[in-house]
């Protein structure tokens, strides 16, 4: 599944190239690639229930409650927020918020977007295709529950564009 | 008295407390079965005893567009430990949203013999029972299944046209954005799965979750149901009623709603719901 998922986003890119510096970030494709070879489906949700134990709150020098709907995720019934912290070398560093104490899934979809994009060229995290969370997560995901997921990718992935806009000076 | 007999309810014995459950963790005449939207929940704890219904694996067909048939629910019952005395009580994630659509499908079999926890898991990790991540196992029991009948909860495009034609009421339980329409047209973010966004005409919208008492995820009194669905919606008991969301999921919750806490006879969950409404060709919309 993560061979899937390089390959769309270096077909998006046109380049074909895994070392291309538009590239998905390769910490998200290694991780996908040891989600794939979870033996099976109880091992793949025990790795995401340890990922998500990892989770932890946006610091209170970021954000405080009540939160800013401008940082709520579209579609995620979690109510996860996102904040993204300029970084001196212009990267970004993500923080989350999940309101709904049983928003696991959630959870553990914030600690990857953090782990694996924090820090990454914002080109590379303006490449993540939504439907990583399918590769994350499996098919099995309610429709509801993908939307939300994929929500939370897809505000991150708009949040870098705009942070590539604003570098462009557009 | 318990609490929840005091809410007016037209069938209270159909909702446990989770005192009540605590008390039967042990009973084997009864099986706890919790079913959730996120599948990580029940592999990270549950109530102890408690085994999962999972509604992708467990309650459709893997190939098409419906529901398991006898066969595949007969297993179901057997493979959990059920026999056909066996009381189950569901409970779940998102206010029992999820357990009550295990409940419905249940219902296509006819297990009667079921009920929900009110409050679901929110209230019982609020209360700080006991958790455990033990899946148990239970024995093979000898479930003789019926054919699956889908003619007395359950409704097809077919019959909703016809209701739609004849000005029947219909709730759409879907959030206000995706009733109006508006959640299809939000840029660079996933759709609903449908082509068109609207509902289906002269539907109500009753959010189902305005069913629930968010604090702790209990369900309001009967009082309070029927300004809802009543006051608000227009609703009559004696009314032919249909009920649809997105995938006929969280209607799901407005059919157990309407049926068993305020007594309605004639309540049908349309689980093709948006997904097949708004991608049906000539399917009268609403905006």
């Amino acid at each position: 599944m993560g061979a899937e998922m390089t390959q769309a986003s270096t077909d998006a890119n046109g380049s074909g190239g895994n070392g291309s510096s538009t590239a998905v970030p390769e910490k998200l494709t290694d991780l996908v690639e040891l989600l794939g070879l979870m033996p099976d489906r109880s091992d793949r949700i025990q790795m995401l229930i340890d990922i998500a134990r990892r989770f932890q709150d946006v610091p209170p020098e970021v954000a405080r409650r009540p939160f800013s709907e401008d940082h709520l995720v579209p579609g995620c019934e979690s109510e996860a927020y996102l904040w993204a912290v300029r970084q001196p070398d212009d990267t970004l560093k993500l923080h989350f918020a999940v309101e709904n104490p049983q928003g696991i899934s959630a959870k553990a979809m914030a600690v990857i977007l953090d782990e694996t994009l924090s820090g990454q060229p914002l080109e590379q995290v303006a490449r993540v295709p939504q439907d990583v969370v399918y590769d994350v997560f499996g098919r099995e995901l309610s429709m509801g529950k993908s939307m939300g997921l994929m929500g939370m990718v897809a505000m991150v992935v708009t949040t870098a564009k705009k942070a590539l806009a604003a570098s462009a000076g557009l | 008295m318990t609490d929840i007999q005091e809410r007016g309810y037209s069938q209270s014995d159909v909702l446990v407390s989770t005192d009540w459950v605590a008390q039967h963790l042990d009973d084997p005449s009864v099986r706890i079965v919790e079913s959730n939207e996120d599948p990580l929940l029940y592999p990270s704890g549950h109530i102890p005893g408690a085994v999962e219904v999972d509604w992708t694996r467990d309650l459709n067909d893997p190939i098409r567009r419906d529901y398991l048939d006898r066969d595949g629910f007969q297993k179901l019952m057997r493979d959990k430990g059920i026999g056909q005395d066996t009381t189950v009580v569901f409970y779940g994630d998102k206010n029992n949203w999820w357990a009550t659509y295990a409940f419905w499908i249940f219902q296509l079999f006819g297990h009667s013999r079921a009920k929900v926890m009110d409050g679901g898991r929110l209230k019982w990790e609020q209360e700080g029972r006991d958790m455990t991540d033990a899946v148990p196992t239970y024995g093979p029991t000898g479930y003789q299944a019926p054919e699956r009948d889908d003619g007395v909860i359950r409704a097809y495009r077919d019959r909703v046209m016809k209701h739609v034609d004849s000005g029947g009421p219909l709730v759409d339980v879907r959030s206000p954005g995706e009733y109006s329409g508006e959640l299809l047209h939000m840029p660079d973010y996933p759709n609903e799965g449908a082509l068109r966004g609207g509902h289906i005409p002269g539907a109500a919208n009753i959010p189902w979750g305005r069913a629930i008492n968010p604090d702790d995820g209990t369900f309001k009194t009967a009082d309070e149901l029927r300004q809802i669905y009543e006051g608000e919606a227009g609703l009559s008991n004696g009314d032919d009623v249909i009920a649809y969301c997105r995938i006929g999921e969280r209607s799901s919750h407005t059919w157990f709603v309407l049926t068993y806490l305020l007594g309605y006879d004639n309540v049908r969950n349309y689980d093709g719901s948006w997904t097949e409404w708004g991608n049906l060709v000539g399917a009268p919309i609403e905006r």
